[in-house]
């Protein structure tokens, strides 16, 4: 039955991100102060949301792939180009005030600067199509690593990883609330 | 006048709830969902996809096809189709555009339900260290945005692609993803921001 294909998939497209968008709007992650705030370590909103979607994602698809009713989707590390590209990535996102996803987002709920840096992204988008050539044969096979996991490279197996997260978030969420809770 | 937006009743109300909130947790009828909700939501979001239509949550793979679009009026649609990266990524009504689509129209529909639907050109933030003028914001968010697209691309994924979908997976590109930005950009934060004036305003 699954994974769904041909048109049901299109529909179901609309629908996966339309919950996407309402739950980023929820959480406060349109909104450029608290973006901005998050790198400025004022506001933990951000690093609350990425990590609590990544423990409960990745510990049910964990098990979902045990079951055999999911596969990984892992990319390739290709560690030059993730290095430079997320350097540059971070830069641009305390820049713009938004990632790509809360950028759109962000642009539906009224923010006339997320659509300047929607044109922005846009530019770099061809930019990079325009130099695709020269990645593709000068950056990415540098520190080519393959599909590779924590896990895998650590030897520690992949639920243990999950636990030792959970116990880090938990300490981290702890010591922010606290802290915010003293500021009143 | 419409960058004071922010200062309308509303926006009090939004700012002055958020912490009250956050803490006491389970409101989902509310304006303001806790983080932790929120990010759990896209977690169950994420087993959702990788089952049913085995293909993770994305974003800027759709913009760049959407920006081949866009440039094939000024470039040609010969010189597009040519391209080795839009050969590669044309422009359909495919999953992942339509999940753009879906994004886009989810955060629409739940500004507008939940009220806080407003045109903002300036943040507060942003106004209180660099002033008012529009230029400058849109200036500083077009550059940002041209960056970070360029920075995604060659990551192999923004945030949610990167950071959410390969970092659930414990991905090494993942991880690297999220230390690396978050380095660069709280050190671009303290650039830019270092000389506000303390006391945060909400």
């Amino acid at each position: 039955m699954f994974p769904i294909t041909g048109t049901a998939a299109l529909v179901l497209a609309v629908i996966f991100g339309f919950a996407f968008g309402w739950l980023l709007h929820r959480g406060k992650v349109t909104d450029y102060n608290v973006i901005i705030n998050q790198f400025r370590l004022r506001d933990f909103t951000v690093l609350k949301v990425m990590i609590t979607a990544i423990i409960v994602g990745g510990v049910g698809v964990l098990w979902l792939v045990d079951m055999g009713a999911a596969k990984y989707h892992l990319r390739d590390a290709n560690m030059l180009a993730v290095v430079l590209g997320a350097g540059m990535f971070g830069v641009g996102m305390v820049l713009y005030g938004y990632c790509p996803g809360t950028g759109a987002a962000a642009v539906a709920t009224g923010s006339l600067h997320a659509l300047a840096g929607a044109f922005g992204m846009m530019l770099g988008a061809m930019i990079y199509a325009y130099s695709f050539g020269w990645v593709t044969s000068a950056i990415l096979p540098v520190w080519s690593l393959g599909k590779v996991t924590l896990s895998g490279i650590s030897g520690i197996p992949a639920g243990w990883i999950f636990v030792i997260l959970i116990v880090a978030a938990a300490a981290l969420f702890a010591v922010v609330e606290r802290r915010s809770a003293m500021r009143g | 006048m419409q960058q004071n937006c922010t200062c309308s009743i509303q926006g009090l109300d939004m700012a002055t709830t958020h912490h009250s909130t956050s803490q006491s947790g389970l409101i989902l009828a509310g304006i303001n969902w806790s983080p932790y909700v929120v990010g759990s939501g896209i977690g169950v979001l994420s087993w959702v996809v990788f089952v049913v239509v085995a293909n993770p949550i994305g974003i800027t793979t759709a913009m760049s096809e959407i920006a081949g679009g866009l440039a094939a009026p000024v470039v040609g649609s010969e010189a597009v189709a040519q391209n080795p990266y839009w050969a590669r990524h044309p422009l359909r009504l495919n999953y992942g555009v339509l999940f753009l689509v879906g994004t886009f129209l989810g955060a629409l529909v739940s500004a507008l339900v939940a009220r806080t639907w407003k045109l903002e050109s300036v943040p507060s933030v942003w106004r209180e260290r660099f002033g008012p003028s529009i230029t400058k914001r849109y200036a500083a968010a077009f550059l940002g945005g041209t960056i970070a697209m360029y920075g995604a691309r060659l990551a192999g994924g923004c945030t949610s692609g990167n950071g959410i979908s390969q970092g659930l997976q414990l991905a090494l590109v993942g991880w690297t993803f999220l230390v690396v930005m978050f380095a660069t950009g709280l050190l671009t934060a303290w650039l830019l921001f270092a000389r506000t004036r303390a006391e945060p305003e909400t």
